[in-house]
Protein backbone atom coordinates (compact mmCIF):
# COMPACT_ATOMS: atom_id res chain seq x y z
CA UNK A 1 0.00 0.00 0.00
CA UNK A 2 1.67 3.33 -1.10
CA UNK A 3 0.46 6.35 1.77
CA UNK A 4 1.18 9.11 -0.87
CA UNK A 5 -1.58 8.54 -3.41
CA UNK A 6 -2.62 12.66 -4.29
CA UNK A 7 -6.59 12.31 -4.82
CA UNK A 8 -6.50 9.81 -1.51
CA UNK A 9 -5.88 11.61 1.39
CA UNK A 10 -4.94 10.02 4.17
CA UNK A 11 -3.19 10.51 7.70
CA UNK A 12 0.65 11.35 6.04
CA UNK A 13 -1.19 14.76 4.31
CA UNK A 14 -2.49 15.60 7.58
CA UNK A 15 0.63 14.89 9.41
CA UNK A 16 2.72 16.80 6.88
CA UNK A 17 0.41 20.38 6.83
CA UNK A 18 0.65 20.01 10.96
CA UNK A 19 4.59 19.58 10.28
CA UNK A 20 4.90 22.65 7.94
CA UNK A 21 3.00 24.82 10.22
CA UNK A 22 4.55 23.56 13.48
CA UNK A 23 8.25 24.80 11.29
CA UNK A 24 6.41 27.79 10.47
CA UNK A 25 5.97 28.58 14.30
CA UNK A 26 9.03 28.07 15.12
CA UNK A 27 10.49 29.81 12.20
CA UNK A 28 8.72 33.16 13.08
CA UNK A 29 9.70 32.78 16.75
CA UNK A 30 13.52 32.76 15.17
CA UNK A 31 13.01 35.69 12.91
CA UNK A 32 10.64 38.06 15.05
CA UNK A 33 12.85 38.14 17.61
CA UNK A 34 12.33 41.60 19.25
CA UNK A 35 8.34 41.51 18.55
CA UNK A 36 6.94 39.56 21.53
CA UNK A 37 3.51 39.74 19.87
CA UNK A 38 4.24 38.24 16.91
CA UNK A 39 5.95 35.17 19.09
CA UNK A 40 2.83 34.96 20.99
CA UNK A 41 0.68 34.39 17.82
CA UNK A 42 4.11 31.63 16.79
CA UNK A 43 2.89 30.17 19.56
CA UNK A 44 -0.77 30.13 18.88
CA UNK A 45 0.15 28.80 15.60
CA UNK A 46 2.44 25.86 17.16
CA UNK A 47 -0.79 25.07 19.07
CA UNK A 48 -2.57 24.78 16.27
CA UNK A 49 -0.31 22.41 14.27
CA UNK A 50 -0.60 20.67 17.61
CA UNK A 51 -4.16 20.32 17.64
CA UNK A 52 -4.42 19.11 13.98
CA UNK A 53 -2.21 16.26 15.13
CA UNK A 54 -4.16 15.58 17.70
CA UNK A 55 -7.13 15.40 15.92
CA UNK A 56 -5.76 13.82 12.56
CA UNK A 57 -4.95 10.68 14.93
CA UNK A 58 -8.45 10.34 16.41
CA UNK A 59 -10.20 10.34 13.39
CA UNK A 60 -7.96 7.68 11.80
CA UNK A 61 -7.34 5.52 15.20
CA UNK A 62 -11.23 6.07 14.98
CA UNK A 63 -10.51 6.87 19.01
CA UNK A 64 -12.22 10.20 20.30
CA UNK A 65 -9.78 10.65 23.10
CA UNK A 66 -7.33 13.05 20.77
CA UNK A 67 -10.22 15.28 20.01
CA UNK A 68 -11.16 15.53 24.02
CA UNK A 69 -7.05 16.09 24.89
CA UNK A 70 -7.02 19.07 21.74
CA UNK A 71 -10.00 20.44 23.54
CA UNK A 72 -7.33 20.58 26.32
CA UNK A 73 -5.21 22.04 24.90
CA UNK A 74 -7.47 24.59 22.88
CA UNK A 75 -8.41 25.98 26.87
CA UNK A 76 -4.54 25.89 27.99
CA UNK A 77 -4.09 27.87 24.42
CA UNK A 78 -6.73 30.60 25.66
CA UNK A 79 -5.18 30.99 28.74
CA UNK A 80 -1.81 31.35 28.02
CA UNK A 81 -2.57 34.29 25.37
CA UNK A 82 -4.56 36.14 28.03
CA UNK A 83 -1.88 35.92 30.53
CA UNK A 84 0.85 36.72 28.20
CA UNK A 85 -0.89 39.71 26.44
CA UNK A 86 -1.55 40.74 29.82
CA UNK A 87 2.17 40.89 30.86
CA UNK A 88 2.66 42.57 27.50
CA UNK A 89 0.15 45.39 28.63
CA UNK A 90 2.20 45.76 31.96
CA UNK A 91 5.56 45.73 30.39
CA UNK A 92 4.43 48.07 27.99
CA UNK A 93 2.84 50.25 30.37
CA UNK A 94 6.25 50.22 32.76
CA UNK A 95 8.63 50.68 29.77
CA UNK A 96 6.85 52.21 26.92
CA UNK A 97 8.38 49.78 24.52
CA UNK A 98 8.02 46.33 23.46
CA UNK A 99 11.28 45.58 22.40
CA UNK A 100 11.92 42.19 24.63
CA UNK A 101 15.87 41.38 23.52
CA UNK A 102 16.61 43.84 25.60
CA UNK A 103 14.15 43.02 28.28
CA UNK A 104 16.65 42.86 31.63
CA UNK A 105 14.97 44.70 34.03
CA UNK A 106 14.39 41.80 36.35
CA UNK A 107 18.40 40.91 36.02
CA UNK A 108 18.01 37.27 35.93
CA UNK B 1 -13.38 11.71 -3.31
CA UNK B 2 -12.13 13.94 -5.67
CA UNK B 3 -13.57 16.67 -4.02
CA UNK B 4 -12.75 15.55 -0.75
CA UNK B 5 -8.89 15.88 -1.83
CA UNK B 6 -9.89 19.24 -3.59
CA UNK B 7 -11.20 20.62 -0.51
CA UNK B 8 -8.26 19.04 1.27
CA UNK B 9 -6.01 20.26 -0.79
CA UNK B 10 -7.38 24.09 -0.52
CA UNK B 11 -7.79 24.33 3.14
CA UNK B 12 -4.33 22.98 3.72
CA UNK B 13 -2.81 25.58 1.24
CA UNK B 14 -4.98 28.55 2.83
CA UNK B 15 -3.78 27.18 6.48
CA UNK B 16 0.00 26.92 5.33
CA UNK B 17 0.40 29.99 3.30
CA UNK B 18 -1.84 32.47 6.01
CA UNK B 19 0.97 30.67 8.75
CA UNK B 20 3.81 32.19 6.49
CA UNK B 21 2.16 35.47 6.53
CA UNK B 22 1.55 35.93 10.15
CA UNK B 23 5.66 35.67 10.53
CA UNK B 24 6.48 37.49 7.34
CA UNK B 25 3.86 40.59 7.74
CA UNK B 26 5.11 44.22 8.04
CA UNK B 27 2.17 45.17 9.72
CA UNK B 28 0.83 43.07 12.87
CA UNK B 29 -2.63 43.74 12.54
CA UNK B 30 -2.26 41.90 9.40
CA UNK B 31 -0.39 39.29 11.32
CA UNK B 32 -3.52 39.05 13.19
CA UNK B 33 -6.15 38.91 10.20
CA UNK B 34 -3.54 36.13 8.32
CA UNK B 35 -3.92 34.49 12.21
CA UNK B 36 -7.56 33.99 11.90
CA UNK B 37 -7.75 33.06 8.12
CA UNK B 38 -5.40 30.13 9.30
CA UNK B 39 -7.16 29.30 12.20
CA UNK B 40 -10.30 29.16 9.68
CA UNK B 41 -9.42 27.07 7.20
CA UNK B 42 -7.94 24.73 10.37
CA UNK B 43 -11.02 24.73 11.07
CA UNK B 44 -11.94 23.67 7.57
CA UNK B 45 -9.31 20.57 8.01
CA UNK B 46 -11.08 19.26 11.11
CA UNK B 47 -14.48 19.05 9.24
CA UNK B 48 -12.59 16.93 6.50
CA UNK B 49 -11.94 14.75 9.51
CA UNK B 50 -15.04 14.42 10.51
CA UNK B 51 -14.62 16.55 14.42
CA UNK B 52 -16.90 18.40 13.37
CA UNK B 53 -17.36 19.98 17.21
CA UNK B 54 -13.39 21.00 17.67
CA UNK B 55 -14.28 22.91 14.15
CA UNK B 56 -16.48 24.64 15.65
CA UNK B 57 -14.94 25.26 19.09
CA UNK B 58 -11.70 26.77 16.74
CA UNK B 59 -13.81 28.89 15.06
CA UNK B 60 -15.95 30.63 18.53
CA UNK B 61 -12.64 29.89 20.44
CA UNK B 62 -9.75 31.62 18.42
CA UNK B 63 -11.70 33.76 15.57
CA UNK B 64 -14.32 35.28 18.38
CA UNK B 65 -12.16 35.37 21.32
CA UNK B 66 -8.04 35.11 21.03
CA UNK B 67 -7.86 36.53 17.53
CA UNK B 68 -10.24 39.36 18.83
CA UNK B 69 -7.97 39.63 22.37
CA UNK B 70 -4.56 39.80 19.75
CA UNK B 71 -6.50 42.64 17.54
CA UNK B 72 -7.59 44.60 20.38
CA UNK B 73 -3.80 44.47 22.23
CA UNK B 74 -2.09 45.72 18.70
CA UNK B 75 -4.19 48.19 18.52
CA UNK B 76 -4.27 49.25 21.97
CA UNK B 77 0.25 49.35 22.26
CA UNK B 78 1.18 52.82 20.74
CA UNK B 79 4.54 50.84 19.21
CA UNK B 80 6.77 51.86 16.73
CA UNK B 81 6.62 48.39 14.96
CA UNK B 82 9.40 49.40 12.22
CA UNK B 83 11.99 49.25 14.77
CA UNK B 84 11.32 45.82 15.93
CA UNK B 85 11.69 44.21 12.82
CA UNK B 86 14.96 45.54 12.99
CA UNK B 87 17.24 42.10 12.24
CA UNK B 88 14.58 40.65 10.34
CA UNK B 89 17.44 39.70 7.53
CA UNK B 90 19.88 38.56 10.22
CA UNK B 91 18.32 36.07 11.97
CA UNK B 92 15.87 34.90 8.28
CA UNK B 93 18.74 32.57 6.85
CA UNK B 94 19.85 30.43 9.94
CA UNK B 95 16.18 30.50 10.86
CA UNK B 96 15.41 29.28 7.56
CA UNK B 97 18.29 26.42 7.90
CA UNK B 98 16.97 25.50 11.06
CA UNK B 99 13.34 25.51 10.17
CA UNK B 100 13.81 23.17 6.95
CA UNK B 101 15.70 20.83 8.65
CA UNK B 102 13.25 20.43 11.16
CA UNK B 103 10.32 20.34 8.92
CA UNK B 104 12.17 17.74 6.60
CA UNK B 105 12.09 15.28 10.05
CA UNK B 106 8.73 16.13 11.11
CA UNK B 107 7.30 15.19 7.67
CA UNK B 108 9.74 12.21 7.77
CA UNK B 109 8.59 10.76 10.99
CA UNK B 110 4.72 11.62 9.66
CA UNK B 111 5.46 9.47 6.90
CA UNK B 112 7.19 6.47 8.61
CA UNK B 113 4.30 6.36 11.18
CA UNK B 114 1.52 7.03 8.84
CA UNK B 115 2.69 4.13 6.62
CA UNK B 116 4.04 1.62 9.53
CA UNK B 117 2.06 2.95 12.83
CA UNK B 118 -1.76 1.59 13.96
CA UNK B 119 -3.07 3.67 11.77
CA UNK B 120 -1.87 2.65 8.31
CA UNK B 121 -4.63 2.27 6.19
CA UNK B 122 -7.63 3.19 8.25
CA UNK B 123 -9.94 5.57 6.61
CA UNK B 124 -11.00 8.74 8.60
CA UNK B 125 -14.02 8.73 11.43
CA UNK B 126 -16.96 9.88 10.22
CA UNK B 127 -20.47 10.35 12.30
CA UNK B 128 -22.28 7.52 12.35
CA UNK B 129 -26.73 7.19 12.36
CA UNK B 130 -26.38 6.18 16.29
CA UNK B 131 -23.43 8.55 17.62
CA UNK B 132 -22.67 11.93 16.35
CA UNK B 133 -19.19 13.50 16.62
CA UNK B 134 -20.28 15.63 19.73
CA UNK B 135 -22.12 12.78 21.15
CA UNK B 136 -18.95 10.87 21.69
CA UNK B 137 -16.70 13.53 22.76
CA UNK B 138 -19.47 14.28 25.60
CA UNK B 139 -19.48 11.09 26.49
CA UNK B 140 -15.82 10.63 27.00
CA UNK B 141 -15.37 13.78 28.64
CA UNK B 142 -17.75 13.87 31.34
CA UNK B 143 -16.49 10.15 32.18
CA UNK B 144 -13.44 9.06 31.65
CA UNK B 145 -11.70 12.95 31.64
CA UNK B 146 -13.95 14.34 34.24
CA UNK B 147 -11.62 15.77 36.77
CA UNK B 148 -9.38 17.13 34.24
CA UNK B 149 -12.21 19.25 32.71
CA UNK B 150 -12.67 20.26 36.18
CA UNK B 151 -9.20 20.77 36.21
CA UNK B 152 -9.50 22.86 32.91
CA UNK B 153 -11.52 24.79 34.15
CA UNK B 154 -9.65 25.76 37.37
CA UNK B 155 -6.90 26.86 34.80
CA UNK B 156 -9.14 29.28 32.89
CA UNK B 157 -10.31 30.77 36.46
CA UNK B 158 -6.44 31.14 37.06
CA UNK B 159 -5.85 33.18 33.41
CA UNK B 160 -8.59 35.39 34.23
CA UNK B 161 -7.92 36.44 37.66
CA UNK B 162 -4.29 36.38 36.80
CA UNK B 163 -4.99 38.93 33.66
CA UNK B 164 -6.90 40.53 35.80
CA UNK B 165 -5.08 41.38 38.82
CA UNK B 166 -1.57 42.14 36.06
CA UNK B 167 -3.55 44.70 33.93
CA UNK B 168 -6.03 46.24 36.93
CA UNK B 169 -4.07 49.70 38.17
CA UNK B 170 -5.17 52.81 40.27
CA UNK B 171 -4.89 55.82 38.90
CA UNK B 172 -4.34 58.62 41.66
CA UNK B 173 -5.40 61.77 39.44
CA UNK B 174 -8.39 60.17 38.33
CA UNK B 175 -11.36 61.50 40.46
CA UNK B 176 -13.79 57.93 41.52
CA UNK B 177 -16.72 57.94 43.37
CA UNK B 178 -16.04 56.56 46.75
CA UNK B 179 -19.43 54.86 48.52
CA UNK B 180 -17.75 54.50 51.95
CA UNK B 181 -16.55 58.60 52.03
CA UNK B 182 -19.69 59.86 50.54
CA UNK B 183 -22.14 58.21 52.91
CA UNK B 184 -20.03 58.15 56.17
CA UNK B 185 -19.68 62.15 55.72
CA UNK B 186 -21.80 64.00 58.58
CA UNK B 187 -22.22 67.27 59.06
CA UNK B 188 -20.19 68.63 61.34
CA UNK B 189 -17.28 67.53 58.78
CA UNK B 190 -18.15 69.93 56.25
CA UNK B 191 -20.33 72.06 57.14
CA UNK B 192 -19.17 75.78 60.19
CA UNK B 193 -21.44 77.93 61.17
CA UNK B 194 -19.13 81.31 61.96
CA UNK B 195 -20.89 84.56 63.49
CA UNK B 196 -19.55 87.43 61.37
CA UNK B 197 -19.10 90.93 62.76
CA UNK B 198 -20.86 94.02 61.13
CA UNK B 199 -18.72 95.37 58.67
CA UNK B 200 -15.49 92.88 59.46
CA UNK B 201 -16.68 89.73 57.75
CA UNK B 202 -14.59 86.78 58.16
CA UNK B 203 -10.39 86.90 59.00
CA UNK B 204 -8.89 83.67 57.98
Amino acid sequence: MNAVEPLTIGLVHYLTVSAILFTIGVFGIFVNRRNIIIILMSVELILLSVNINFVAFSSFLHNVQGQVMAMFVLTVAAAEAAVGLAILVTFFRNRGDIAVDDASMMKG
Amino acid sequence: MTLMAIAFYLMAAVTLVAGLLVVTARNPVHSVLYLILAFFSAAGLFVLLGAEFLAMLLIVVYVGAVAVLFLFVVMMLDVDFIKLRQGFANYLAPGAVVAGILAFELVFVGWAVAERGAAAGKTPQTATAEATNIQTIGLELYTTYAYIFEAAGFVLLVAMIGAIVLTLRHRTYVKRQDIFKQVTRRRKDSVAVVPAKTGEGIQE
